[in-house]
């Protein structure tokens, strides 16, 4: 077996990035980095999922107007979703006509994307991907937990799924930042149960892969100016900062986490934090990119995490196996 | 005065049994529909074992409002039905002295499903 980690021959820069989030995210502390946020989260449409879908294809429409192109000047659009067999992305790319590869890693689609896309460029076949992901509060909680209907109460490890949409343009012409490197995750299953718990079921999946990032590498954490994990929330945080340090490799206190990032968790009672496919990717395209285009941040590892689990097997009483992959982006000199 | 010790006590009952329910949401991974029907189950045993008349003179509205008292309820049918009708009754009896409940649940979830639309969580 080859090494876990793919250094690009042919890197590819991203050449603009477009994040549309809901007010709850417009409420947090980063919600001025967004470029745009609604007030309602419904967006007028009938139901959650559709509107999922709405703020999804906006957030495209929007991100080509900001590169100045247009959808014949992309060559492939590579997206992810929560909902059921990727609906959300599916019924989003009804409105361009751009190749398309659904993709789907939970919450960890995004670095699944910006893995496919910048391996299309790297070989050559490609000049310029989308990745994009979306997710909704009100959507998830109805594929993975309860509909809203229920009117459940929330637990205290729950998490809060982040309502956005994040996308970027990845170029083989040559940017301010480019994908450097990436490790692909194995799956990882410890048999945490609990769908309310998923920071504890992912947090050793995240593990994982940063370790065999740092041993593939030969890097140490503190080579990055941030580390960022996608979703793992406040608790899932401690957990791998804690099995980060039984594996030699201590977390500098440059490490956090999109999903506490985006919220207050006191103050939104959002449990432990965000979650969701569009944590971690609206927090890169807005927050994270745009510090590292100001020069604050100039290598940065993003680490999404997903929790491997559908209605199905939880009702089944399955355990949740999850998985998370690991991009390093590079602010070029 | 005598009012105010009939709510105290009603709040007292209802409040006990939410804690008992907020204590399992917090310290134990059962989703909240399994903790549900734990306390209907409850209620059951309770009812059967001859308890709950005890709690539900004192608490009232405290003991019977929650999923408990339709336990109860369930229950005090069947042993009914049982007495009155024999086996069949132990299955008809249940559900026919919970109808009003079931039947009610039923009619206002659709005039609510009709009329109302679902919101995100604030």
């Amino acid at each position: 077996m080859k090494t876990q980690t793919i250094f690009f021959k042919n890197p590819a820069y991203i050449r603009e990035v477009a994040s549309i989030a809901g007010p709850k995210e417009a409420e947090g502390p980063i919600g001025s980095y967004f470029d745009k946020t609604v007030e309602d989260d419904s967006l007028g449409q009938k139901s959650f999922e559709r509107a999922e879908v709405m703020m999804h294809t906006t957030t495209l429409k929007y991100l080509l107007n900001k590169a100045k192109m247009r959808s014949a000047q992309i060559d492939l659009c590579v997206s992810g979703d929560l909902s059921d067999e990727i609906t959300g992305a599916n019924f989003t790319m009804r409105s361009f006509d751009i190749p398309f590869l659904g993709i789907y890693s939970a919450c960890a689609s995004f670095a699944e994307s910006i893995i496919v896309g910048s391996t299309f460029i790297d070989a050559g076949h490609m000049d310029r991907v989308i990745c994009s992901v979306s997710s909704h509060f009100s959507s998830a909680e109805r594929q993975y937990r309860f509909p809203l209907e229920l009117g459940n109460q929330r637990t205290p490890l729950s998490q809060w799924t982040v309502t956005a949409a994040g996308a970027l343009i990845l170029d083989k012409d040559k940017g301010e930042v480019k994908v450097e490197c990436a490790t692909l995750g194995t799956v990882i299953d410890y048999g945490v149960k609990d769908a309310n718990d998923l920071g504890a079921a992912m947090a050793p999946a995240a593990t994982a892969t940063l370790v065999s990032h740092f041993r593939c590498t030969g890097r140490k954490p503190d080579y990055y100016d941030a580390i960022f994990t996608g979703d793992l929330g406040e608790a899932g945080s401690r957990i791998l900062r804690s099995l980060m340090i039984e594996e030699g490799y201590p977390l500098p206190d440059s490490y956090n986490d999109c999903g506490v990032l985006i919220f207050n968790r006191e103050g939104q009672k959002v449990g432990q934090g965000g979650s969701g496919a569009a944590c971690s990717a609206s927090v890169f395209c807005s927050y994270i990119y745009k510090k590292m285009l100001n020069g604050e941040l100039n290598r940065v590892l993003l680490v999404p995490t997903g929790a491997l689990l559908s209605k199905t097997s939880g009702l089944q009483g399955e355990t949740i196996p999850s998985i998370a992959h690991a991009v390093s982006f590079v602010k070029v000199q | 005065m005598e009012y105010l010790i009939i709510y105290l006590k009603v709040f007292l009952t209802g409040g006990l049994i939410c804690v008992v329910g907020q204590i399992l949401v917090n310290t134990t991974k059962m989703t909240t529909a399994r903790i549900l029907v734990i306390f209907l189950l409850l209620g059951v045993v309770l009812e059967t074992a001859g308890v709950f008349k005890y709690i539900a003179e004192f608490g009232q509205a405290g003991a019977t409002v929650p999923i408990m008292g339709f336990g109860s309820n369930l229950a005090k049918g069947a042993i009914k039905g049982t007495l009155e009708k024999g086996l069949l009754g132990a299955l008809t009896g249940g559900v026919e002295s919970a109808a009003a409940g079931m039947g009610s649940v039923i009619f206002f979830a659709f005039i609510v499903g009709l009329i109302s639309k679902s919101k995100t969580k604030t």
